[in-house]
C-alpha cells in the first residue's frame, strides 16, 4: 500500500460532511472522483487523518435549472455532462471544456466539484468558471455562501475555502441570446494538460460585439480574465477586428510560467495565435 | 486508521472481505481476489493498465478506494472469457490483430473496449481513439490495438 494510513468515512448528508471537516480541524480531506486526490495520496504528497468520501451523498449529484441558470451538484461525474440534455441545453460550454478534461476513463470519476476546487492553473473547468462568470455554492458550518468564481481562485491549487467549507453546486447563469463560446487549447497530446488554452464568449448583436468574456487557463497562478482585451472588443463590428491585435492584447495580460512543458513566451505567443485563429473561424463561420 | 466490512461481485461472483481504508480497488483485486490480470502499472492514474469495469464504466483501479467498490459490480480482464475458455469478442479481436506485445497494457485495454462497445454499441473512429487514449502501450504502436478496435466496431479505416 501506498498511501499514509487514514480513517474513512463516507456520511450520506451534507450536514454529516460538514460535520467531520469541522471535527477533522484540517487534518480532513474531502475525496469527491479521486482522479487528483488519489495520486496525491499514493505519492504521499497529501497525508490526512481522515478522508471524507462525498460520494455517497446523493443530493450533491445532478445537473437542474434554477433562477436562470443550470445548476450542477458537485459530484455530479464530468462524464454526465457530456450526455446531460440540460447541459446541452442551456451550458453546452462546460460539454466543450469537459471534453479537453482528462480521458474517458478519469471522466467517469472526476467531478465537477472536484475540478473547480482543486484550482489546478491548468485544468479547464476552473477557467471556464471564470468566463461563464458562474457561482459557487458552499457549505460549511458557518452556512451557506456563494462565491463568484472570479474571487475563488488565490494562487495555484489555492482557493478562498475554509479547511471544513464543502462546495456544494455551481451555477452557471444563463448566456444572452446570439452568444457564441469557444474552448480551445494547445496539448502534448489529448488528455494532457493544456500549455495554454482559453475560453471565450462572445455576444453578437447586430453585427457587433456586445459583449465578450475572456478567460485562460495555464496562463498565470490562477485561470485569468483579460479585461483590457474584453472591452477593447465591444462595440467592433465582426469582419473588421484586428484579431491579432486583440490576441496580443489579450495574452499580454495573462502571467505564464516558464517550467518544464513550455517558456512563459511560448505560451503566449501560442495562446494569441490560437485565440486569433479560433475567435477568427468562429465569427466568420457564425 | 478504519478497516470496513465490503460486499460486492466481482466477475460475477460474491466476495465480502475486510479491507484497510487506504487500500486501492487495484490492490484489493489484486492481492484480495487473485485478480492478477489487474496490472497496476503507475499506480497514479497516467497510464490505464489497472483499467476495470465498475457498475458498467470503465475507471482506473489504482484512484478508487477498495472502500469505495462497496456494493458494486466490479469485472475484470479475468470476468470476460467463457467458463469454457471461450474469448470474448474483444479478446478474439485484439489477439487476431495482433494487439499485444508484452501484454502488459492488454487488461487495461480490453476492458476500456469491453465497456466501449457493450450492448452491441458502435463507437466512432474518434470516440475510439479518445478512449484509447487513456492508455500507454509501450511495445505495439498502438496500430494493432486501433484495428482490433475498429474491427468490433464495424468502422472501416
Ligand atoms: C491521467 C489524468 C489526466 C488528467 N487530465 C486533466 C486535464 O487535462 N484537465 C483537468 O482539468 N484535469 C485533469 N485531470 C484531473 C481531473 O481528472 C480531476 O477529476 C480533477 O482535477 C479533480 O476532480 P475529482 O472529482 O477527481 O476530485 P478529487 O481528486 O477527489 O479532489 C481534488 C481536490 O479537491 C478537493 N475537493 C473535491 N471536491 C470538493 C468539494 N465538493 N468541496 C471542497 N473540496 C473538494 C479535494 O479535497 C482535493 O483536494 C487528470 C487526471 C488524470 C489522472
Ligand atoms: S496503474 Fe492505474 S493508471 Fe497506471
Ligand atoms: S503490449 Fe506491451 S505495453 Fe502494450
Amino acid at each position: 500500500m501506498k498511501a499514509a494510513p487514514f480513517d474513512y468515512v463516507a456520511p450520506d448528508s451534507i450536514e454529516a460532511a460538514v460535520d467531520h471537516l469541522a471535527r477533522g480541524g484540517g487534518e480532513s480531506v474531502v475525496l469527491a472522483g479521486g482522479q487528483t486526490l488519489m495520486p496525491l495520496l499514493a505519492l504521499r504528497m497529501a497525508t490526512p487523518s481522515v478522508v471524507v468520501d462525498i460520494n455517497r451523498i446523493a443530493e450533491l449529484s445532478g445537473v437542474s435549472r434554477l433562477d436562470g441558470a443550470t445548476r450542477v451538484g458537485a459530484t455530479t461525474r464530468q462524464a454526465t455532462i457530456l450526455t446531460d440534455p440540460t447541459i446541452a441545453a442551456h451550458a453546452p460550454t462546460l460539454a466543450q471544456a469537459v471534453r479537453n478534461v482528462g480521458h474517458h476513463q478519469t471522466r467517469n470519476r472526476g467531478t465537477v466539484g472536484g475540478s473547480v476546487s482543486l484550482g489546478e492553473p491548468a485544468a479547464e473547468l476552473p477557467a471556464t468558471a471564470l468566463a461563464l462568470e458562474a457561482m459557487i455554492e458552499t457549505r460549511s458550518p458557518r452556512g451557506t455562501r456563494r462565491i463568484a468564481a472570479g474571487d475563488f481562485y488565490t494562487g495555484p491549487y489555492s482557493t478562498v475555502l475554509e479547511p471544513d467549507e464543502l462546495v456544494v453546486a455551481l451555477h452557471y447563469p444563463d448566456l444572452p441570446a446570439n452568444t457564441l463560446t469557444l474552448v480551445h487549447e494547445v496539448a502534448r497530446r489529448p488528455g494532457d494538460f493544456a500549455l495554454t488554452g482559453f475560453i471565450g464568449a462572445f455576444t453578437v448583436d447586430g453585427g457587433a460585439i456586445s459583449r465578450a468574456r475572456i478567460s485562460w487557463l495555464a496562463m498565470g497562478p490562477t485561470p485569468m480574465r483579460s479585461p483590457k482585451a474584453e472591452a477593447a472588443l465591444v462595440g467592433q463590428r465582426v469582419g473588421q477586428i484586428d484579431l491579432d491585435e486583440i490576441g496580443r492584447l489579450a495574452a499580454s495580460e495573462t502571467d505564464p510560467m516558464d517550467d518544464g512543458h513550455a517558456s512563459a513566451d511560448y505560451r503566449r505567443t501560442a495562446g494569441a495565435r490560437i485565440f486569433r485563429r479560433a475567435v477568427g473561424q468562429a465569427l466568420e463561420t457564425r | 486508521m478504519s478497516d470496513h466490512k465490503i460486499r460486492l461481485t466481482v466477475d460475477g461472483g460474491p466476495v465480502s472481505k475486510t479491507v484497510e481504508a487506504r487500500q486501492t480497488l487495484g490492490e484489493f483485486l489484486r492481492d484480495g481476489c487473485g485478480r492478477t490480470g489487474v496490472h497496476l502499472g503507475c499506480e497514479h492514474g497516467v497510464c490505464g493498465a489497472c483499467t476495470v469495469i465498475v457498475d458498467g464504466k470503465a475507471v482506473r483501479s489504482c484512484l478508487m478506494l477498495a472502500v469505495q467498490a462497496d456494493g458494486t459490480e466490479v469485472t475484470t480482464a479475468q470476468g470476460l472469457a467463457a467458463p469454457d475458455g471461450t474469448l470474448s469478442p474483444v479478446q478474439q479481436a485484439m489477439m487476431d490483430e495482433h494487439a499485444l506485445q508484452c501484454g502488459f497494457c492488454t487488461p487495461g485495454v480490453v476492458m476500456t473496449m469491453t465497456a466501449l462497445t457493450a450492448g452491441g454499441a458502435r463507437p466512432t473512429e474518434a470516440e475510439i481513439k479518445a478512449a484509447m487514449s487513456g492508455h500507454l502501450c509501450r511495445c505495439t504502436g498502438y496500430q494493432g490495438i486501433m484495428r482490433a478496435a475498429r474491427k468490433l466496431a464495424g468502422v472501416n479505416a
